[in-house]
């Protein structure tokens, strides 16, 4: 157990033994009391039970797609039950676990506590998008139960809005809900970091993941609203036959895909950047040292932000979108890349001179920095117009965002739930499994998103139940990769359930970590700190070794 | 690994360009991850390195790899984009074959009358131009082997080039979700050399688009309202395609397919200045084939002068 008391920077840590008092955890007990809470500590909680559950039904569909795929043949599911069950996992994975996922859960933890404040700026607020959440959620899940929908995640018209014979407008009110959820996070979260920051936490003391979810919040509050206005468009069309989207009432299918990527590709940061706030926080912990590129790296998260909002149209260069359009956010979506990149390089440029241990957090990290820059180089090949015509709407395009998406965002995720976790829960988990789990959800997500670039490559149009012969070896690798994808993602599960009735006690601050949030007891008393902290230095202060 | 053909002659263009992307990725992947593993290896904890004098910024390296990266995303740009518009652009002596998508089915009209399903015969080394068109969803039309893909769009006119360079019979997706039978939505293309092509031509010969459009002009009943001797007052049809009309709301619309296109189906939308709104719609009683024979029809009759105009 040696690897557990030595902590991130392999020096031993203190050790408690009896149980903390006072904590959110213990005072008020009782299910009532938590599902009517204001402590941004205990709706985090109940975010993470939510989006666990979520991640977990939306996996359950990716396991029966690529049980489908191993054969050509459409021989376990129905067309109609392939179509729906990959519409589920996209519907669930995007709006109830990717987008919320860290920002609800670490970032409504973390804020509060990172910036040295009582709680967020709208505590009641807070409580409120939880349960818009759930609501939205309870919707899909009816809509499930109901019979599904066919549509894709993605709700093209006219097929969602005329043609589609399934559960399209239930699904629609579910995401619709959600997104007031995000909406009211943003809010919230830029409210808070404006006005609540303690004393001396100037703007560029902010820990990375605190600009980042500055930057995410932003993205939340200014797309969101175009989403929820476009799927009540759809609503209309499909209940009332308003012509706006189907050509035979006189619409145009095209100002939908306009509308939906206009939120839907600033979603993608709002996935990633959380991400990168993340992994900034567990290299410069494990690698000991200030981040490189503090300024850059603060400019990039706002560059993303900001550039990210007008590069929608390079999910469109085949649509029938104007040339033009097509050259003009080709450039653009090049010129986001940039900051992407930079951040890469950062990254790497951290480790130089540090006191490097490799902890499960690390592992993540480092995880999260070699498959997001497969992911994002790939991005390159689909905003080069030319390659993007052979390559779009194939598995290429699947392969890329899984790559940001899952191998990117919930690589990160993970990473974050375990750094926090003896803050969290007051427990520490086994070290071992820990690093088991996260090296072979490297090597099992390679292994099931790899083949799928080829696949597409090769010609293989995504959304397939049924596919010719000659795709079925790369798309038998892919699925056998999702099995130990699979158990990478149930390991977790297993060890830190574990931890939470048998885990050591944790210390403040196990990692001997840098961050206000290091600095009360772990877990955090309901108040967070005893006395306001007033910060004097930037963050990652570490001393040379 | 099987290979896929280079079938086009944009598609060794297109995978020489991907080739020297993958390249650099490779160098940009290799070279990150051997600078990880070395730092991770000689500054791990508890090795003896010298660990002084560590900068924690150095705007002349960021300036570096901000600036650098840039610069080739501008040269791979620029490359694409020239690659992209000879691959956008058809070329003036293409043919044109006219293509209706509908769930779950490709349906292909040529000139000449041939009419093929989920098939499309063309010839090697000529330049054919898709003119396609959709009777429900948003379908794509992708050959891989020819690196071309097109969305076939419900009430638009997209369009599609390409040039065969090799003969063969080659992969049709749809690549666009569709709905139930997506996955069925598969068919093939044809590429023969000239002289078979003009054989299969032969031999599957039809009345001709235009002649099959002047029949359903007289027979959908068009020309009760729009012959030189009708009564009732409608545009004159003759000559009228390839110019450029008034329209009742002050506006002018240029009289091509699409405008054609939608007239016959939603005549209310763009009524000419001087008619009475009274043209019923033929949408739902007649497909978008029967439109394009309209279409090809309306061209014959209203050709040839337009290029005066």
């Amino acid at each position: 157990m040696s690897s557990i008391d030595a902590g991130i920077s392999g020096l031993p840590a203190e050790k408690p033994t009896t149980a903390p008092e006072g904590t959110y955890l213990t005072e008020q007990p009782g299910v009532l009391s938590w599902l009517t809470t204001h402590d941004h500590k205990r709706i985090a909680i109940l975010y993470a039970v939510a989006i666990t559950a979520f991640f977990f039904t939306g996996g359950l569909a990716a396991a029966l797609i690529r049980l489908e795929l191993v054969t050509p043949a459409g021989d376990l599911m129905t067309a109609e039950s392939y179509n729906k069950a990959f519409t589920f996992h996209g519907v669930v994975m995007v709006w109830f676990f990717l987008i919320p996922s860290i920002p609800t859960t670490l970032g409504n933890f973390l804020l509060p506590l990172m910036i040295g404040a009582r709680d967020v700026a709208f505590p009641r607020l807070n409580l409120m998008s939880w349960y818009l959440y759930i609501t939205g959620g309870i919707f899909t899940i009816v809509c499930l139960l109901a019979g599904g929908v066919d549509t894709g995640w993605t709700f093209y018209t006219p097929f969602s809005t005329m043609f589609s014979n399934s559960h399209v407008i239930l699904t629609v009110v579910g995401v619709f809900i959600v997104g007031f959820s995000s909406i009211l996070t943003g809010l919230n979260f830029i409210v808070t970091i404006h006005t609540m920051r303690t004393r001396g936490m100037t703007w560029f003391r902010l820990p990375l993941f605190v600009w980042s979810m500055y930057g995410v919040s932003l993205v939340m509050m200014l797309a969101t609203p175009v989403l929820a206005m476009t799927l009540a468009l759809i609503a209309l069309e499909r209940l009332l036959g308003l012509g706006i989207f189907d050509p035979a009432l006189g619409g145009d299918p095209l100002l939908f895909q306009h509308f939906f990527w206009f939120y839907s590709h600033p979603a993608v940061y709002i996935m990633i950047l959380p991400a990168m706030g993340v992994v900034s926080e567990l290299i410069t912990a494990s690698v000991r040292r200030r981040i490189f590129g503090y300024d850059f790296m603060v400019y990039s998260i706002m560059g993303i932000a900001v550039i990210g909002f007008l590069v929608w149209g390079h999910h469109m260069f085949v649509s029938g979108q104007s040339m033009y359009a097509s050259i003009v956010f080709s450039i653009l979506s090049f010129i986001v890349a940039v900051p992407s990149a930079v951040k890469v390089f950062n990254w790497t440029a951290t480790l130089y001179k540090g006191d490097i241990s490799f902890g499960a957090p690390m592992l993540y990290a480092l995880g999260f920095v070699g498959l997001f820059m497969l992911g994002g180089l790939t991005g390159l090949f689909l905003a080069a117009t030319a390659l993007d015509v052979n390559l779009t709407d194939t598995y290429f395009v699947v392969a890329h965002f899984h790559y940001i998406m899952v191998g990117g965002a919930v690589m990160a995720y993970l990473g974050g739930i375990h750094f926090w976790w003896p803050k969290v829960t007051g427990r520490m988990y086994s070290e071992g499994w820990a690093r088991f789990a996260a090296i072979i959800m490297f090597f099992g997500f390679n292994l099931t998103f790899f083949p799928q670039y080829l696949l597409g490559y090769e010609g293989m149009p995504r959304r397939y139940h049924e596919y010719p012969p000659q795709f079925q070896v790369l798309n038998v690798l892919s699925s056998a990769g999702s099995t130990i994808l699979a158990l990478s993602y149930l390991l977790p599960l297993g060890y830190l359930g574990w931890s939470l009735r048998y885990g050591p006690r944790a210390s403040a601050n196990p990692w001997r970590a840098q961050g206000l949030e290091w600095t009360v007891p772990s877990p955090p008393p309901v108040h967070n700190f005893d006395e306001t902290p007033v910060v004097t230095d930037g963050p990652y202060a570490y001393e040379a070794p | 690994m099987m290979s896929l053909p280079q079938a086009s002659s944009v598609a060794s263009r297109v995978d020489t360009l991907f080739y020297a992307m993958l390249g650099l990725s490779a160098i940009v992947v290799i070279g990150v991850f051997t600078v990880i593993v070395w730092f991770a290896t000689k500054y791990r904890h508890g090795s003896k390195a010298d660990r002084t004098r560590a900068d924690s910024k150095s705007p002349g390296l960021e300036m570096t790899w901000t600036l650098l990266p840039f610069g080739l995303f501008i040269v791979i740009f620029a490359w694409s984009i020239a690659l992209f518009a000879d691959m956008s652009r058809a070329p003036e002596n293409a043919t044109s074959v006219y293509v209706v998508a509908k769930q779950w089915m490709w349906t292909v009209q040529h000139e000449g009358g041939q009419r093929e399903l989920n098939t499309l015969h063309v010839p090697l080394h000529q330049p054919t131009r898709l003119v396609m068109t959709s009777q429900d969803v948003i379908h794509s039309f992708y050959v891989p082997a020819f690196r071309v893909k097109q969305d076939v769009l419900p009430g638009r006119f997209t369009q599609l080039w390409f040039e065969p360079t090799q003969t063969g019979t080659f992969d049709l997706f749809c690549a666009e979700f569709c709905g139930t039978d997506h996955s069925r939505m598969i068919g093939s293309v044809v590429v023969m050399v000239p002289a078979d092509y003009s054989h299969w031509l032969n031999e599957h010969v039809g009345p001709g688009l235009s002649e099959r459009g002047a029949d359903l002009f007289r027979h959908l009943g068009c020309s009760g309202c729009h012959d030189p001797h009708s009564g009732i007052h409608a545009p004159l049809l003759e000559g009228l395609y390839g110019r450029t009309v008034p329209l009742q709301d002050g506006t002018w619309v240029r009289v091509d397919d699409r405008y054609i296109h939608d007239s016959i189906l939603l005549p209310a939308k763009e009524v000419a200045a001087g008619y009475e709104p009274i043209m019923p719609t033929y949408s739902g009683r007649i497909g978008e084939e029967d439109v394009l024979a309209l279409i090809a029809y309306l061209k014959v009759i209203g050709g040839a002068s337009h290029e005066q105009h």
